[in-house]
Order: structure tokens, then C-alpha cells, then sequence
């Protein structure tokens, strides 16, 4: 079993309540990207609170698993997944985007603790995690790399570049996620660019590939939980389909919330929803 | 007269340190016959990663290396790696990992290859980077002192190297420093103001010492000074040059445009001093002959450098 650090009492709550932290984080921001973080914030629960082995007091702790969140652009649901690990107090959310603050409009590891590596350009954060599960291999350390990937983001070819590396690296130490959220600035994925057929593609790159319900937390979990268990040196892919804009009815599906930020009106509209549940 | 190219230096000196630094990684885009990384592959296979063709992804390794406490050191030729500067931007400099990328085949002294091989714009890439640090060693002495202390500071460097074979410019107790332009020759006789003073760099180093010969074979007082970082670069020795030269010589095989002659000129202009600086260099794109031939055709050899000491830039 994966090293959980405290089980979580409602992980379901939890992201709600930290559905309602992105929406308001951005609000307060005044720009930033609703949509690629509602979609990633019930993959994120679930590995900070049942898998990533981690200290938020001491987040250089040799021992811990590394994440890396290679779609930077959604780092709101990461922030607000750190708050409420306690990396920093939860009402510093408020602070995104602002002159000082640690919380960057990209995640930046310099400026914040806990951030592994500091992404926002698409396409790198899989080569570093693969740097990292090699240096794990070489060092024969049982740590983890975990990458969370957008879809669109695989239409930049060093992604392509390192999922034809894991392989011949043994990295069974590696578990790349890719967040299916079906849109990308310029409209939907399949239009812009299309990445199909994603798992076939994947499989045949060599890496074990499961496809899940990227909102469903015990489907999350069982992916993660067999990623997690993977000793026959095979890299491990979990295709989530997701929704963007997941829990607010009008952010869903469309693109025009990727990258703006909703005015008091609307947040507050989306924070009725979310409230009242999906 | 020693002759080793810088590259094979480098891939000596690597092999040293390897011995003794167990963090010392090695990464290969399918060049390391032509890098000099080969002997390391084969002494170090668990420590050698062979990326294949791939080179940004080979920048991205080295990152997640680099953060997991790994010394990574990554070849390719300049050209190729300068190709990906956006990967360099975001893996190396912004997140300051402890990555070395040894860029070799430096400038038209690569020869018949031509110019798609000819790594010709990467210093003025490399040198917008913040954090970032270049060096580029002219000879044997240097290259290993340069590279011993790569591998001890931390932080991203960028080690430009040259195919062609380099002759020592240093004698035997040279002790290399860091972020320093240093004189390599003075005339005989020191004038109260030099005719001009060159400030070289890499491959055209040799180059530069036999032009100020050559001139003070014909009555006039030129010095030589190497620089062999270029970024962090030594503003005050150049505006230390420049007070008492008439003319201030840049010397390079690399575009003249963000390169050492730009460097130069931004020194001296921030300064304030009032010193003509003349840029020699690339000024378009390179092509196939022999190295012997392009330093003669893009004026790099010593007769064209003497030739610039004597006149102000038109």
C-alpha cells in the first residue's frame, strides 16, 4: 500500500470545498484558468491525500514522491490542494497572481515550497519527472515521479520524445496522468489537434495505460493504487476523461472558461452550484 | 606545441572527475563520438544516459536529474542544443537546476560539415539567460580547469567547445579563473597606448596571439586577452583595456551580433569610456570548406585580425 499521509475524513467534501477556493482564487486574481483546474482537482485530492508520500514542513524530505504539474497553467487546483495540506495558510489563496506572492500565475519552485518543478511552457514536465524516476532508479530509492499532463499539452513533441524514453528506462517508477478534458484555447482538442486514438498510441509507446472517469475518487484511486503497485519496469499512463469546468454548469464544456477569470456575478453563481452539489 | 581539440579535453577531464563524483551524470543525443562523452559510456554505463535523437528531452531529463541531487552533464553540438534554447529558458535557467549542456562543434571551425552543423548564434542565445553562466576554453590547461570547476558550481553552465584542433596558449602553471578576461600576450616593449588590444575568444584565440606578432613585428604595441567566460562577463578588465588602447579588437568565431564583440560594446558603452571597438566575427551564416579555409574567407586568421587592429570600424 502507498504511504497515505492522514486519511482524509470526506476526500467528496474536500473537493468541493476546494472548488470553491479556485473559483474565488481566480476571482480575486482577476484572470487565471477555471476550467483546467476543475477538471484536475478530484485527480490532485486523491493523490495528496492517499498517495503522495509527502511533509508539508518539510517539503525537501528526501523520502517524498514527487509531483509534477506539467500543465502549469492549472496550478489553482494545486494550490488549493497545498493549503489544505498545509503548506501555507488557506487565506493566502487570495494572493494569486499578486507582486510578491509565492503563488505565481504559473507554479513556480523557487517562490513556493512544495512545487517540484516550476512548468507554465508545455511539453517539459514529463522529461524532468523522467530525469527524477531515473535518478530514483540509480540511487535504488522507492520514491515515486508523478506527472499530471493536459491533453492538448501532447501536441508538443517532447512530450512524444519522453514517452518513447520511459520504456527502454525501466521506469515502472513513473506514472504519467493525462487530463482528457477535450479543450484547449483555440477550441476542442480533436479540432485543434486531434490526439487520437490516445490509449492506442500510448500502448503502443510501450507504457501500461489505464483509462478512467477522472472525476470518479474510487476510480482515481484504483488507477493510482495499481500504477502505484507496478514492478515489471513498465511506465505507468492513466487516461482520465475529464470535464472542463467540472461542477459549474456553465463553465462545462466551454472553452471560453479556459483562461478567464469570472467576475463577482459569476463566481458567485458558480459557487451556488458547487455548493449545492453535482 | 600541444594540440588537442577542446572537446577531447573535455572528455578526458569528465572521465577524471567521474572517479571520484559519483553525482556525475552523463546524457547523449547520439553524439558522443563526436562530444567525446564515448569513454565515459563505456567506463560508466549505469551513470550514461543515451537520449537518442531527442535533444529536448535530453534537457528535461537532465532537469529531473539535476533536482534529484544528479550533477547532469549533457552534449550535444552548440547548434543543436541552441535549437532548443525555450527547453534551456524553462528547465535550466528558470528553475536554476544544477545542469551542465556542453555544446561542441562551436563556429565555422568545424569546417565541411557547413553551416547547419556550425553552432554560430548560441552565445547571444545562452547569454540572455538569467542565471546562466558560459564559458568557452581556448586551450588543453584551460578546458580542464573549466570544466573541474563546472562541475563544482552550482548552477546551469553552458561549455562551448571546438571540433578543431586548439594549441596551448597557456603555459604549463596557467591557473585558470572563473569570470575573468585575462592578458595572454603583451608586447616586448609596453607602450603608454597600445595600438589596439584584442580580446578573443575560443577557436580564434591562437589566431589573435599570431596577429599581434605579426604587428609588433612591424612596430606596433597590440595585447590579447582571453575570455574564456563570457557570461557573467568582466566588464571592468575590458573598460581596463580600453583606457589605455586605441582601439579595443573583438574576436570571434560566432555571430557578432550577442556575442563576445556585443558584449564588449555593451561594456564599454555602459561605461561611458570613449574606446572604438572593432567586431570580428560572422555576419551572416557560415559554409562547407575546410576549417583552414573559412577562418581565412571570414577573416579570423591572423593577417585579417592584424588587418582590424590598424583601423577604426568603418
Amino acid at each position: 500500500m502507498p504511504t497515505a499521509t492522514t486519511a482524509p475524513t470526506d476526500l467528496k467534501s474536500l473537493t468541493k470545498q476546494m472548488r470553491l477556493d479556485i473559483i474565488r482564487m481566480i476571482e480575486a486574481a482577476g484572470n487565471g484558468h477555471p476550467g483546467g483546474s476543475l477538471s484536475i482537482i478530484d485527480i490532485l485530492a486523491v493523490l495528496y491525500w492517499k498517495f503522495l508520500k509527502h511533509d508539508p514542513k518539510n517539503p525537501d524530505l528526501e523520502a517524498r514522491d514527487r509531483f509534477i504539474l506539467s500543465k502549469g497553467h492549472a496550478c489553482p487546483a494545486l494550490y488549493a490542494v497545498m493549503a489544505y495540506r498545509g503548506y501555507f495558510p488557506k487565506a493566502d489563496l487570495m494572493n494569486l497572481r499578486k507582486l510578491g506572492s509565492p503563488l505565481q500565475g504559473h507554479p513556480d519552485r523557487l517562490r513556493l515550497p512544495g512545487i517540484e518543478f516550476s512548468t507554465g511552457s508545455l511539453g517539459q514536465g514529463l522529461s524532468v519527472g523522467l530525469g527524477m524516476a531515473c535518478a530514483a532508479k540509480l540511487d535504488k530509492r522507492d520514491w515515486k515521479t508523478v506527472v499530471v499532463l493536459g491533453d492538448g499539452e501532447l501536441q508538443e513533441g517532447q512530450c512524444w520524445e519522453a514517452f518513447m524514453a520511459a520504456p527502454k528506462f525501466k521506469l515502472d517508477n513513473l506514472i504519467a496522468i493525462v487530463d482528457f478534458n477535450n479543450g484547449q484555447i483555440d477550441g476542442p482538442v480533436k479540432e485543434v489537434m486531434d490526439i487520437n486514438p490516445l490509449t492506442d498510441k500510448l500502448r503502443a509507446f510501450n507504457w501500461e495505460v489505464q483509462a478512467i472517469d477522472g472525476h470518479d475518487l474510487g476510480a482515481i484511486e484504483k488507477a493510482l493504487a495499481k500504477a502505484w503497485a507496478a514492478k515489471d519496469g513498465r511506465p505507468q499512463v492513466i487516461v482520465a476523461d475529464t470535464v472542463k469546468g467540472k461542477g459549474v454548469s456553465f463553465m462545462e464544456h466551454n472553452i471560453a472558461w479556459h483562461g478567464n477569470a469570472p467576475k463577482k456575478d459569476d463566481a458567485d453563481k458558480a459557487c451556488t452550484e458547487i455548493t449545492n452539489g453535482f | 606545441m600541444a594540440s588537442k581539440a577542446t572537446r577531447e579535453s573535455f572528455g578526458e577531464t569528465i572521465l577524471e572527475l567521474a572517479a571520484t563524483n559519483e553525482n556525475l551524470v552523463v546524457l547523449d543525443a547520439d553524439l558522443s563520438k563526436s562530444t567525446m562523452t564515448q569513454p565515459f559510456m563505456k567506463k560508466y554505463p549505469a551513470r550514461h544516459f543515451e537520449m537518442g535523437i531527442a535533444e529536448q528531452n535530453m534537457i528535461g531529463v537532465a532537469a529531473g536529474l539535476a533536482l534529484s541531487g544528479k550533477i547532469p552533464v549533457l552534449t550535444s553540438f552548440a547548434c543543436f542544443l541552441i535549437g532548443r534554447v525555450e527547453s534551456i529558458r524553462v528547465s535550466a535557467a528558470y528553475n536554476q537546476t544544477n545542469m551542465k549542456l556542453v555544446g561542441t562543434h562551436a563556429g565555422i571551425g568545424i569546417g565541411e560539415d557547413g553551416t547547419s552543423q556550425m553552432g554560430l548564434e548560441d552565445v547571444a542565445a545562452m547569454r540572455a539567460l538569467p542565471h546562466m553562466t558560459i564559458l568557452q576554453p581556448a586551450d588543453h590547461a584551460e578546458t580542464q580547469q573549466a570544466v573541474r570547476w563546472m562541475i563544482e558550481h552550482k548552477g546551469p553552465v553552458y561549455l562551448r567547445l571546438t571540433r578543431q584542433k586548439m594549441p596551448d596558449v597557456h603555459g604549463p602553471d596557467y591557473k585558470w579563473q572563473p569570470n575573468k578576461i585575462d592578458v595572454i600576450y603583451e608586447p616586448a616593449k609596453k607602450p603608454a597606448k597600445y595600438q589596439a588590444t584584442i580580446i578573443a575568444s575560443g577557436g580564434p584565440v591562437p589566431h589573435a596571439v599570431e596577429a599581434a606578432k605579426l604587428l609588433e613585428a612591424k612596430g606596433f604595441a597590440v595585447r590579447v586577452a582571453n575570455a574564456s567566460t563570457l557570461l557573467p562577463f568582466d566588464a571592468e578588465t575590458v573598460c581596463r583595456l580600453a583606457a589605455d588602447s586605441q582601439r579595443i579588437v573583438a574576436v570571434e568565431d560566432h555571430n557578432v551580433h550577442g556575442g563576445l564583440g556585443s558584449a564588449v560594446c555593451e561594456a564599454i558603452a555602459e561605461a561611458g569610456i570613449s574606446c572604438p571597438v572593432v567586431r570580428v566575427g560572422l555576419r551572416s551564416f557560415g559554409e562547407s570548406a575546410t576549417p583552414e579555409q573559412l577562418y581565412e574567407k571570414y577573416g579570423l586568421t591572423a593577417p585579417s585580425i592584424a588587418e582590424a587592429c590598424l583601423k577604426n570600424p568603418a
